[in-house]
């Protein structure tokens, strides 16, 4: 771990390249986006699931592992295209299904939502500090390859240090 | 070329090796995204390299009468089907290609999408593919190139976590449900790992290992499992391990299946039941026939709706050999290029709709929101027949 006065700073591997950030969201358990994430309404519909019912929009959502279809990869890259798709991924093992489906959103929409992998102390660290819901994670991945998550305190307007003052 | 070097990077995967046939999983109208895929690569007069079949679309276009729902998203369903075409992809809008006539080899090289085919083609038929989904298995369709990685290499073809089967039931009827219930059991807790299953019955058919294999890949990431003595790559629980110890060893018993079959469905006797749906994975003529006995063993036809999901090939043959004119003047509709659960076509889904399949038992409820009841193929008829749900004592 890395800080500064922005924050405190993780390593990841990126496995498909982006940017995002926003609040964090762990699932506790793996999830199946075909058949456990409804793209139109946005949310998590496995009944059973702990998480059923959660929003992933604007959310980094933390996830260990998928499990399940493999149309899941269409269902993510729908919820990306009309918004409803997580801001990013932070998992515990790298999965083709989940990281096509935003490989395509980007191919075919330019919305670059990253996937990274963690090893597992820096996913211990964040799902303690991100369950609390008050930090803003932010993952900035122009490559394939290593990279970081920043976390920093969470406020409406967070913004990185370097794009403050575009708006 | 782009998104499969993408996804190679991804895999870790330091070449691409050459495929031999492909399985897509693209058919699904997922929303506007699965249609700009594919228009993007017909307008680019895209096409497939190697044999390439077609998994379930969300219409039965040999019965398009039975679609209930929206009719803008029917109509772009009906596009991204007819775009895969245009693709030279073949018309067999199945789940389980492996059914058909032609189906891999042991060590031959394919890249299939579709979760239980998937399981299916690594494990019953010793061919070689990875986990693929939407998008990549055209991809590698097109090039008839896949990343060399994970399950097309010997070396992660071993298994991992032992299943000691102590109890499993021998007697060929009504097993069908321990299968798709020990899936579900394995499933939970194997995540990505490949489960090998000792204790089997040695006489376990293709459907029932087609059951198994389905409901793994459900509530599991499986892509692959081996059955000692049964499947290709397993003679041996030394051959499963590739000479391995196993990562840890799960004994299951009756009585833990039982509970895990209990936990899936609060039905009990005597309910009501709107409907039956089997067929998930798709019926093969083997079941058509044990189905085709059950009937005929029974002094009445169902009295409520009973589906049979199946390929059009399979209903092809089925109507050859006049079998599928005897299960229509039985009262069973038969549903191809599709499924019961991924598409409305089931007039009734507000009460109890009864299944042999652990996968359908599994999505049904969040896809179509649908009360469950779980049993074996026998009960679902006995069950059929009475408008009732009737389980086997035990």
């Amino acid at each position: 771990m890395q800080a500064d006065d922005t924050g405190t700073y993780w390593p990841a591997q990126a496995i498909v390249a982006g940017k995002g950030h926003g609040k964090p969201l762990l699932l506790t358990e793996a999830l199946s986006f075909w058949g456990g994430y409804d793209a139109v309404q946005g949310c998590v519909i496995e009944s059973g699931h702990p998480q059923c019912g959660a929003r992933l929009a604007g959310r980094v959502t933390l996830m260990e592992r998928a499990k399940g279809s493999s149309s899941s990869s269409s269902v993510l890259a729908e919820a990306i295209r009309n918004g409803t798709g997580p801001a990013a991924l932070v998992m515990r093992e790298r999965d083709l299904i989940v990281g096509l489906g935003c490989i395509v959103a980007s191919e075919l929409y330019g919305l670059h939502v990253p996937v990274v992998v963690v090893c597992e102390s820096t996913w211990q660290e964040i799902v303690d500090m991100g369950s609390a819901e008050t930090c803003d994670l932010r993952i900035d991945a122009a490559l394939p390859g290593d990279c970081l998550i920043r976390i920093s305190p969470y406020s409406a307007h967070n913004r990185p240090p370097t794009t403050g003052a575009t708006t | 070329m782009r998104v499969l070097v993408r996804s190679a990077a991804l895999m870790g995967a330091e070449r691409l090796l050459d495929i031999t046939s492909a399985h897509i999983d693209g058919c699904l109208y997922h929303g506007q995204a699965s249609l700009d895929f594919v228009e993007r690569l017909v307008a680019g007069a895209g096409k497939v390299v190697v044999p390439t079949t077609l998994n379930v679309g969300s219409l039965d276009l040999i019965h398009p009468e039975l679609f209930r729902g929206d009719e803008a998203v029917k109509s772009q369903a009906q596009r991204l089907m007819q775009a895969h075409l245009e693709l030279g992809c073949e018309s067999t809008f199945t789940c389980a290609p492996y059914q058909s006539r032609h189906r891999p080899r042991l060590g031959q090289q394919i890249a299939w999408a579709e979760s239980n085919a998937i399981v299916f083609a690594n494990s019953v038929l010793g061919a070689r593919t990875n986990r693929y989904g939407d998008f990549m298995d055209l991809c590698a369709a097109l090039t008839g190139r896949a990343p060399a990685c994970g399950l097309h290499l010997a070396e992660n073809r071993r298994g991992q976590v032992l299943f000691d089967l102590q109890d499993f039931p021998a007697d060929r009827a009504g097993r069908d449900i321990w299968f798709a219930t020990l899936g579900l059991f394995a499933g939970k807790r194997v995540g990505t790992l490949i489960p090998v299953f000792s204790g089997l019955p040695l006489d376990t058919n293709e459907d029932e290992l087609k059951a198994l294999g389905a409901a793994c890949a459900s509530t599991g990431g499986v892509g692959m499992f081996h059955a000692v003595g049964i499947t290709p790559e397993a003679p041996t629980l030394s051959h499963a391990f590739g000479g391995r110890q196993s990562l840890r060893t799960v004994t299951v018993s009756r009585v833990q299946l039982q509970r895990t079959r209990a936990a899936l469905s609060r039905a009990r006797p005597g309910d009501r039941l709107v409907a039956v749906s089997v067929g998930t994975p798709h019926f093969s003529l083997a079941e058509f026939e044990q189905l085709l006995g059950l009937l005929a063993a029974e002094d009445a036809g169902p009295r409520i709706d009973f589906y049979v999901n199946t390929s059009r090939f399979i209903l092809w043959q089925l109507e050859q050999c006049g079998q599928a004119q005897a299960l229509l003047s039985r009262g069973i509709t038969i549903v191809t290029d599709t499924c019961t659960y991924i598409t409305p076509v089931m007039k009734q889904t507000r009460g109890l709709i009864m299944t042999n399949s652990g996968k359908w038992a599994h999505y049904a409820p969040g896809n179509i929101g649908v009360e469950v009841a779980f049993g074996s193929l026998r009960e679902c008829v006995r069950s059929a027949v009475r408008g009732e749900v009737v389980l086997d004592a035990g």
